[in-house]
C-alpha cells in the first residue's frame, strides 16, 4: 500500500469517526449527570438538516455548525422538560425524541434532497497540507480539530474543575447533592443542553464533512452507536476517542468494499454494511466480560429525581 | 397563585386511561396549530390525518390491515415493557419473521396444501423469537443492555434482506429487480371479505390481543411478568426467577413481531422486497405506550396510529402535506402522553399563600 493511499485511508477513518465522537462526548457528559438520553439519533438528524439548510442558503459552514448546535440544544430541551421537570420515563422519552427528530428532519429537508453543498474544508492554507504527511496534521475539517479538542476539554472539565465535580456528584448520588444545596435539576438541564448541542454539531458533520447533501435518515443509526460507545468507553473521554476511531475504521472498510475490487469484495457488501452494528454488539459483549459484574456506570443513571421542596 | 405537585397514595386509574385520550386530543389541537404556524394548512392536516380515515368508509379496510401488525407487535412489546425488558428491536424481529416465512414459501414453491401457511407462521414466530433470543441471552448471561443490542440487530437484519433479494433469493424472471418471486397460491394469505384487501391477519391480530390479555390478567405467567417488572426485589423474594421472566418477555415479544412479519410478507407483500421493513416495529413502541401496556388498550392505540398512517397518505395527495408529517404527529402523541404520566402519580394542588388568605 502506497503512502498516499494509506494517508487517504487514515483521513477517511478520522472523518467517519468524528460525528460519532462528538455525539458520544455530549452523551458522556449527560450520563455523568445521571441522565440517559436515548434521543441522540433524533437530535443528530435535527442538527444534520439544520446544518444542511443553513449551509445551502448562506454557504457559511461556521454559521451552519452554530445553527445545528442551537437546533440540537432546543430539541434536547423537549427531553429535559419531560424527564426532569415532569419526571417522565427517560427511555421512552428518548425514543420519542428520536422518532420526532426523524419526522421533523424529513419534513424540513424534503425540498432539499439531492442538492449538493460545499464541504467544510480545512482552514489552513493548502500549501501547508501539500505533502501527504503534513496533510495528516493540517488537512482536516475544523470539525475534526473541534472533536479532538473537546475530548480534552470534557476530560479536563469532569476531572479537574469544580463544576465538573458537582456534575459527577449529581450523577452518582442525587439525594446527597441535593441535600448539600446543589440544584440537581438545573445541573441536569445544563448537561442535557450540552449533549443536545454536541449531537446537533455531530449531525451537521454528516452533510458538511461526509456526504455533502441531505438525505432522509442520513445518520443511519450512528447516534445509537454513539450511545453504545459511551458504555464501551466506561464513561471515560480518552477511551471514547479510541472507540470512535475503531468504529471509523470499520465504517471505512465498508466504504472501500463498496468501491469494489481487492480482497474486500470476497464478502457480500451487505455484510460490510452490517458490520458497524454487529461490531457494536460484539464490543458490548466484550466489555461486559471485562467488567465481570462490577459496573462503572454513574449510580443514578436513568433514575428520575423529584425534589420534594 | 401557585401550583404544587403532591404524590398520590396510589396511581390514579382514571388518569391512567384519560391521559392517552388527552394526548391524542392535544396532538390534534397543538399539532394543527404548529403546522399552521410553519405555513401548512394545519386545520386541513388534522382533518385529513385524524378524521377522514374514519369518515371515509372506503378507507376502513386500509385501517384494518395497517392496525393488524401494530396490534400484534404492540401486545408483545406491552408484555416486554411490563417486565421492564426494553426490547426496541421489534422491527428486526419482524424482519426476521418475514425472512423465515419467505424461506418456507420459496422452498415449498408450487406445492399446494393447507399446511403451507401454518408452517410459514411457525417459521415466522421462530425467526422473530430466535432473533430476540440474542439480546435475551446477552442480557441474562452477561448483563449487556438490551436496548442497544436489540436495536443494532435491527439495522443488521435490514442488510440481510438486501443481501437475500439481491443474490440467493432473487427472482430469476424478475428482470434484475432485487426481489423474490411472488409466492405461490398456498403461501399467500387469503382475504376474508371478498372484494376488499382485508386479509386473515386482521382477525388473527384481535385473537392474539385477547389471548395475551387473558394470559396477562388471568395466569400465573402474567402475574409473574407484572411483579418482576414492578417490584424485582419482591419478585425475587417470592421465588420468581428474573432471568426466566426476561427470557419469556423476549420470546413473546420477538415471536409476535415475527408472526406480524410472516402475516405481512404473506399478505400485503406476497414476496420479499427491499422495502419490507416499513417501520411497524418502531411505531408499535408508541402503540404499546399509548395503549398503556394493556393488550386491550393496544387494540385502540393501534387503530389510532393506523388512522394517522392512512390519514398521512391521504393528506399527501389531497392537501400536499409531506409524508413525514404523520410521523411528527405520532411523536407528539407520545410526548404528550409521557408528559401526562405525571398526573397519574401526582396530583396538582393549588397553593394558597398565607398573605393571600389574610387579605381575604
Amino acid at each position: 500500500m502506497s503512502t498516499d493511499l494509506l494517508i487517504a485511508v487514515v483521513i477517511t477513518v478520522i472523518g467517519a469517526s468524528t460525528p460519532i465522537l462528538i455525539a458520544a462526548l455530549g452523551e458522556l457528559v449527560v450520563e455523568k449527570a445521571g441522565v440517559l438520553n436515548l434521543g441522540v439519533e433524533g437530535m443528530m438528524l435535527i442538527g444534520a438538516v439544520t446544518g444542511f439548510i443553513v449551509m445551502f442558503t448562506t454557504g457559511n459552514p461556521w454559521l451552519a455548525v452554530f445553527a445545528a448546535a442551537v437546533a440540537g440544544l432546543l430539541s434536547s430541551m423537549i427531553f429535559a422538560f419531560l424527564t426532569l421537570s415532569l419526571s417522565a420515563n427517560q427511555v421512552a422519552t428518548g425514543l420519542a425524541l428520536t422518532i420526532f427528530g426523524t419526522g421533523f428532519s424529513a419534513l424540513a429537508g424534503q425540498e432539499y434532497s439531492a442538492r449538493p453543498v460545499g464541504i467544510f474544508r480545512s482552514v489552513f492554507p493548502a500549501e501547508l497540507a501539500g505533502h501527504p504527511v503534513w496533510r495528516l496534521v493540517f488537512g482536516h475539517s475544523p470539525l475534526v480539530y473541534f472533536s479532538l479538542i473537546m475530548v480534552f476539554v470534557v476530560w479536563w472539565f469532569l476531572k479537574r474543575t469544580r463544576p465538573g465535580l458537582i456534575l459527577r456528584a449529581v450523577g452518582e448520588n442525587d439525594l446527597s447533592a441535593h441535600s448539600i444545596g446543589y440544584s440537581v435539576i438545573s445541573i441536569r438541564y445544563a448537561a442535557v443542553a450540552f449533549g443536545g448541542a454536541m449531537a446537533g454539531i455531530a449531525g451537521a458533520a454528516f452533510p458538511l464533512l461526509l456526504t455533502p447533501q441531505w438525505a432522509e435518515r442520513m445518520t443511519a443509526g450512528r447516534g445509537w452507536i454513539a450511545v453504545a460507545l459511551v458504555v464501551f468507553a466506561s464513561w471515560r473521554p480518552f477511551r471514547l476517542l479510541a472507540g470512535a476511531y475503531l468504529f471509523g475504521l470499520v465504517m471505512t472498510v465498508e466504504l472501500y468494499s463498496k468501491a469494489g475490487g481487492g480482497p474486500l469484495s470476497a464478502v457480500p457488501a451487505e455484510l460490510w454494511a452490517a458490520m458497524p452494528y454487529i461490531a457494536t454488539v460484539v464490543v458490548l459483549v466484550l466489555i461486559s466480560l471485562r467488567r465481570a459484574g462490577s459496573t462503572s456506570a454513574p449510580a443514578c443513571l436513568g433514575k428520575p429525581f423529584l425534589a420534594t421542596n | 397563585m401557585q401550583f404544587k405537585l403532591e404524590k398520590r397514595p396510589r396511581p390514579s386509574q382514571a388518569m391512567l386511561y384519560l391521559t392517552p385520550v388527552a394526548a391524542v386530543v392535544l396532538t390534534m389541537l397543538i399539532g394543527g396549530a404548529i403546522f399552521s404556524l410553519i405555513g401548512y394548512d394545519g386545520m386541513g392536516a388534522v382533518r385529513e390525518i385524524f378524521l377522514t380515515p374514519l369518515t371515509n368508509s372506503y378507507k376502513w379496510q386500509d385501517l384494518g390491515i395497517k392496525a393488524a401488525p401494530l396490534i400484534i407487535i404492540g401486545v408483545g412489546l406491552a408484555v416486554a415493557y411490563r417486565a421492564n425488558v426494553w426490547n426496541i428491536g421489534a422491527e428486526g424481529q419482524y424482519v426476521m419473521g418475514g425472512v423465515f416465512a419467505t424461506g418456507v414459501a420459496l422452498t415449498t414453491y408450487g406445492v399446494t396444501g393447507w399446511w403451507v401457511l401454518p408452517l410459514m407462521a411457525i417459521a415466522g414466530i421462530a425467526g422473530g423469537a430466535a432473533y430476540a433470543a440474542i439480546p435475551a441471552v446477552l442480557r441474562t448471561r452477561l448483563g449487556v443492555n438490551e436496548i442497544l443490542t436489540s436495536l443494532m440487530l435491527t439495522y443488521a437484519s435490514v442488510q440481510l434482506i438486501y443481501y437475500l433479494v439481491r443474490a440467493p433469493w432473487k427472482d430469476p424472471m424478475g428482470m434484475g429487480f432485487p426481489q423474490t418471486r411472488i409466492f405461490s397460491e398456498a403461501a399467500r394469505l387469503p382475504t376474508i371479505i371478498p372484494g376488499t384487501i382485508v386479509h386473515l391477519g386482521v382477525p388473527i391480530a384481535i385473537v392474539v390481543a385477547l389471548l395475551v390479555w387473558f394470559v396477562m390478567t388471568r395466569s400465573l405467567f402474567g402475574f409473574q411478568i407484572r411483579v418482576v417488572g414492578a417490584a424485582p426485589h419482591a419478585a425475587r423474594y417470592g421465588g420468581f426467577s428474573e432471568n426466566r421472566t426476561i427470557w419469556l418477555a423476549f420470546l413473546v415479544s420477538g415471536g409476535l413481531a415475527g408472526l406480524a412479519g410472516m402475516l405481512e410478507v404473506a399478505g400485503p407483500f406476497q414476496r420479499l422486497v427491499p422495502g419490507f421493513p416499513t417501520g411497524y416495529g418502531f411505531t408499535a413502541i408508541i402503540v404499546a405506550f399509548l395503549g398503556r401496556l394493556d393488550p386491550l388498550g393496544v387494540i385502540f392505540a393501534a387503530i389510532v396510529l393506523a388512522i394517522t398512517f392512512v390519514g398521512g397518505e391521504l393528506a399527501q395527495t389531497t392537501i400536499g402535506l409531506p409524508a413525514a408529517a404523520a410521523g411528527i404527529f405520532q411523536a407528539m402523541m407520545l410526548f404528550f402522553l409521557l408528559a401526562g404520566d405525571i398526573l397519574v402519580r401526582y396530583r396538582v394542588k393549588r397553593v394558597v399563600h398565607q398573605s393571600a388568605e389574610a387579605r381575604a
